[in-house]
């Protein structure tokens, strides 16, 4: 069963001052999340990514479309209990501290009164937050927000987690230690499903991604399958400062880096590249074929994207 | 009562306490001291008068600006906080998140209430050195108090859930003074004719009838209440004060939280 299922959720605001210019925030999305995966929603800002978080947390409501969590409805509050949510630049009732503002998250969540307390302090050592027992949340940094919007996602040990931009605030450190968690949350068996721009996060992460920009669905995969293509180039590294003239010859773009020269060639000159260096008497390296990086599939997306748009109008 | 509903209405209480939304007291008790002891200079034999109808009408006035500046922030500034993003997202319904924020914002007034009753009642007895059968009245102009302040609790928060706090506060102030004056709307209404006459009855049953709950005056005259009235009062503010709540859930329940 998968874990989610969005089943052509789709929204439309009203804009403007009488409310009678439509604008489209989502147009309708299909996706399913299988459990127990890492799955990364990518997009620029303003891409639909948190309008979709919100449709699934029932902040607001489809103009069409459904989606089924855990294989029931989205809304039943029963689906509601074993969720947990991050927005994005979370912001929290200041007057509170952590141990406050978690306890009564767990209350509402149905956190039994007895594990209550040890839940609490449990995440917030999780987080990074031990120590932040009697301060009120008004003195937090943004960072430490973060930690404390985390911390409140897992609090209930919900069996899918949504996070919206979980890195947004957080040092590199902060980053890292996200990252790990996710990763341990994905070893305890639970579904994460995370917006994110930071496409290096993504790529480190995520089992499946899918990449959605103005409010329209660009493409969807596991990041293996995305990044594998084939540039058709290769990277020849050898031994040395020099640079052989034939090689030079072939178009290769070479890059003396220490006491190696890094050379990209067309693949289908691999022969001659190898000859050229047997030829100088260089010492060959390596040869590797050249990879499309998440990044680099991304922005391919979204101009493939502007360019059919600009066809359209 | 539902858990949930209890947790939100605690936490709408522990917030207003720590938004020293309580320290007001501290600017009744100077006021009520103050005016007992100038009272008792000057008067012999009205100073128990002046000191029940000051006390009580200060009672009522700083309640209804609580509620008011309180309420009409409850739902609009959570939206625009987004701290309802981390409530909503739980197995909370927003019905119970409003009535929730409406009992707790309630018992912040009642609390607010007992406190100044006590005052009214050490004022009293400053001025006058004892108690007399007849000051037990008073308990029955605090209980129509707080029933004017469940009203107006309401309609801050019907108010608040569709509107910007300023426009709240002017729409929620407005109905206050109105409401103040119902009946005279009513007997207006009675002598208009034609169109004015539909206008005048459809607004004077419209806003509260807020005057009915107003008996100060009588009480500090020591005239009994009648029980029919305090009957009529009683489910007149649960009618109304329901009917509200119900109209901020049917709005929220149908709003996006942008």
């Amino acid at each position: 069963m998968p874990a989610i299922e969005i089943l052509g959720l789709e929204k439309t605001y009203s804009v403007g001052f009488w409310r009678k210019r439509p604008k489209r925030a989502l147009f309708p999305l299909q996706l399913t999340v299988e459990d127990g995966e890492i799955f990364g929603f990518l997009g620029p800002n303003g891409a639909g990514k948190t309008t979709t978080l919100k449709l699934l947390m029932g902040l607001v409501y489809p103009t069409s479309g459904s989606a089924r969590i855990l294989g029931q409805d989205w809304n039943e509050p029963a689906v509601k209990a074993q969720i947990g949510f991050l927005p994005e630049q979370p912001y929290f009732y200041d007057y509170l501290t952590a141990h406050e503002l978690l306890e009564y998250y767990g209350q509402l969540s149905g956190v039994p009164a007895k594990q209550r307390s040890h839940r609490v302090n449990e995440v917030l050592h999780q987080v990074g937050l031990p120590d932040v027992k009697g301060l009120q949340l008004r003195k937090f940094s943004k960072g430490m927000l973060q930690r404390v919007g985390i911390a409140q996602a897992i609090l209930h040990d919900p069996k899918v987690v949504f996070f919206d931009e979980p890195m947004s605030g957080l040092d590199p450190m902060g980053r890292h230690e996200v990252r790990d968690l996710m990763d341990e949350l994905k070893y305890q068996g639970k579904t994460v499903f995370f917006s994110t721009h930071i496409l290096s996060d993504a790529e480190t992460l995520c089992d499946r991604v899918a990449i959605i920009h103005k409010g329209e669905l660009r493409g969807v995969g596991a990041v293996e399958d995305l990044t594998s293509s084939v540039q058709g180039k290769i990277e020849v590294i050898w031994q040395g400062t020099q640079i052989p003239a034939a090689m030079k010859a072939l178009g290769a773009e070479c890059h003396v880096s220490g006491d190696r020269v890094r050379a990209i060639v067309d693949e289908k000159q691999q022969d001659a590249a190898i000859d050229a260096l047997r030829r100088e008497r260089q010492q060959l390296v390596s040869i590797t074929p050249v990879r499309t990086t998440l990044e680099s599939y991304f922005v391919e997306k979204l101009r493939r994207a502007e360019t059919t748009a600009g066809k359209t109008v | 009562m539902n858990r949930r509903i209890a947790y939100i209405a605690s936490n709408t209480f522990r917030e207003a306490v720590r938004d020293r939304v309580l320290y007001n007291l501290i600017a009744f008790a100077l006021l009520l001291s103050g005016a007992a002891i100038l009272v008792g200079q000057i008067s012999i034999e009205i100073e128990k008068l002046v000191v029940i109808n000051l006390g009580l009408t200060a009672v009522s006035l700083f309640g209804v600006v609580i509620a008011i500046f309180i309420g009409i922030g409850l739902v609009s500034k959570e939206i625009e906080k987004r701290t309802l993003y981390t409530v909503l997202s739980r197995p909370v319904r927003r019905w119970e998140f409003i009535v929730g924020k409406f009992l707790g914002l309630a018992g912040t007034l009642v609390v607010n209430t007992f406190f100044m009753a006590i005052g009214v009642f050490l004022a009293l007895f400053y001025v006058s050195h004892k108690f007399v059968k007849a000051d037990a009245l008073i308990l029955i102009a605090l209980y129509f108090i707080i029933l004017e302040f469940l009203i107006v609790c309401s309609l801050s928060l019907l108010f608040s859930s569709f509107s910007s706090p300023l426009l709240s506060a002017v729409f929620a102030f407005s109905l206050f003074v109105v409401g103040s004056f119902a009946e005279d709307l009513r007997n207006f209404a009675g002598m208009a004719h034609g169109i004015s006459r539909w206008l005048a009855t459809a607004a004077a049953y419209l806003v509260p009838n807020l005057s009915a709950f107003n008996v100060i005056s009588s009480i500090a005259h020591e005239q009994p209440v009648a029980g029919q009235l305090i009957l009529h009062n009683t489910l007149y503010a649960l009618f109304y004060a329901t009917m509200a709540l119900s109209g901020a859930v049917l709005i929220f329940e149908h709003r996006d939280l942008k």
